[in-house]
């Protein structure tokens, strides 16, 4: 199960305000010259089906509470990957009025990758090494009888 | 054909011992071709098995209702129905005792789909009520067609039973209704140019926006082995019968191969249409040849 978890990361994609350039690259690590399904990701369409939350963006203040929907609405094990300089400081736009990061203040982050933007590669390494955060996590969670971390999980309907 | 070998047929070959294993094989080849056409790597051989474990491992919503029961129940209706379909090709023949037919083939391969419209309607999820209302609309589009064909087969053969016409010889009309199902097949499997009901980027992920965990993994492997029964239903027809057994099941699985193959590649090549377009293509492109060949078909029944 913790090979299983660590070699199929499904990606959800997520702009919190981003300017566009770490999404562009997070593309670029999907497509041929870079082709992230090598370690098993898959860009998926719903939140429902993700494990690696990939986040974008210094945090506006109206994505805030979309971004904890779609925290609650990724099922555990899960984790979450900080993708450039902006969620992990707010980058550029510090003290700016409209944001509320930097990120982690609001969800717990695996993994920060820096640069603005960061490198495909550098994107890879990140998810690659959210998987293995996420898959240890579970596995010591259940050694230890504990329950993962408190989900707080959104269900319709 | 006694308890024994029905079971033998279900359970081992071309049931689920076969199957299961197969159905991850042909995902994994249908991503494998899609990766090469765009000059990648593309996944590791054991990706979809892989897949299929930790979705077992995720946690499940916890659904309350009438509502939430059918959102658990319409996964595995739709795996116990692929799975018959597959469980019911004749590959190894046995011409006695039950033997099923073409008509309850072709429900258990329908089955999945309509199980799909319905779990999308009892999810409440905008985008999977849109995903469904196109595949309900893509239904009807492309099963006239592929109705069409099917009859048109049974009729210059004489017959429905699947055991027989896996054993006689082919006819042109048979070669143009197998062309037909070829034709239907990529929207009967939601691939490109015909992925609408499960078109990324568009409506999330269609009928399954709201799946998680180990409900997503029993649609996953309903879907291998709604690939497995297509493509084992055109090697069925396709295939001739003449050697041992053994030769006959290497032809199966060869055949079905290259089906996955072909429509893979056929999906790597082509980019989404939209529904009218779809609708449009069914309607007045391929119907105009399942006219055609069913309405000969009664002439060459004459020359027969």
């Amino acid at each position: 199960m913790c090979y299983c978890r660590r070699h199929s990361p499904w990606l959800f994609h997520m702009n919190s305000g981003s300017c566009n350039g770490c999404d562009i690259e997070l593309i670029a690590s999907l497509t041929p010259r870079y082709d992230a399904e090598q370690l098993g990701a898959r860009l998926e369409a719903s939140p429902r089906h993700a494990d690696i939350l990939c986040i974008t963006g210094p945090v506006t203040r109206n994505s805030v509470e979309a971004i904890k929907t779609v925290y609650g609405q990724v099922y555990g094990p899960k984790a979450v990957v900080a993708i450039g300089s902006c969620p992990a400081s707010t980058n550029v736009f510090i003290d700016s009025r409209v944001l509320e990061g930097p990120l982690n203040r609001h969800i717990p982050v695996d993994v920060f990758v820096p640069g603005c933007p960061p490198r495909p590669d550098a994107i890879l390494q990140g998810i690659a090494k959210a998987a293995e955060i996420m898959a240890e996590r579970s596995a010591n969670a259940h050694a230890s009888k504990l329950d993962n971390e408190p989900v707080t999980v959104e269900v319709q309907s | 054909m006694n308890l024994s070998t029905a079971l033998m047929r279900l359970l081992v070959f071309p049931g689920l011992l076969f199957a299961v294993p197969a159905s991850w094989f042909f995902l994994w080849v249908e991503r494998k071709a899609v990766a090469g056409m765009q000059q990648r790597v593309g996944p590791p051989f054991m990706q979809p098995f892989v897949d299929f474990i930790k979705l077992l491992g995720k946690g499940v919503p916890a659904r309350k209702g009438i509502g939430g029961f059918l959102m658990t129940t319409w996964p595995l209706l739709a795996l116990a129905s692929s799975a018959g379909a597959v469980g019911m090709l004749p590959v190894i023949s046995s011409f006695h005792g039950f033997a099923g037919d073409l008509i309850l083939l072709l429900g258990l391969l329908e089955l999945p789909s309509m199980c799909l419209i319905a779990a999308g309607f009892s999810s409440k999820s905008i985008f999977a009520e849109i995903g469904s209302a196109r595949e309900a609309t893509m239904n009807v589009s492309y099963n006239v067609v592929f109705l069409l064909a099917i009859v048109s087969i049974a009729a210059s053969q004489h017959t429905f039973s699947l055991e027989a016409l896996a054993q006689t010889p082919t006819t042109p009309l048979y070669w143009l209704g197998v062309l037909a199902i070829l034709v239907c097949l990529p929207a009967k499997l939601h691939i490109n140019p015909f992925s609408l009901p499960n078109a990324e980027q568009e409506i999330y992920s269609g009928p399954l926006t709201e799946y998680a965990g180990s409900e997503l993994a029993m649609w996953e492997l309903a879907h291998g082995l709604e690939w497995v029964a297509s493509a084992g239903l055109v090697a069925m027809l396709v295939a001739p019968h003449f050697g041992p057994w053994w030769l006959d099941v290497a032809l199966f699985v060869a055949i079905s191969f290259g089906v996955v193959l072909l429509l893979s590649v056929l999906a790597a090549a082509t980019a989404r249409l939209a529904i009218d377009n779809t609708v449009r293509f069914y309607w007045r492109v391929t119907l105009v040849f399942a006219v055609l060949a069913i309405s000969s078909a009664p002439f060459l029944r004459i020359r027969l």
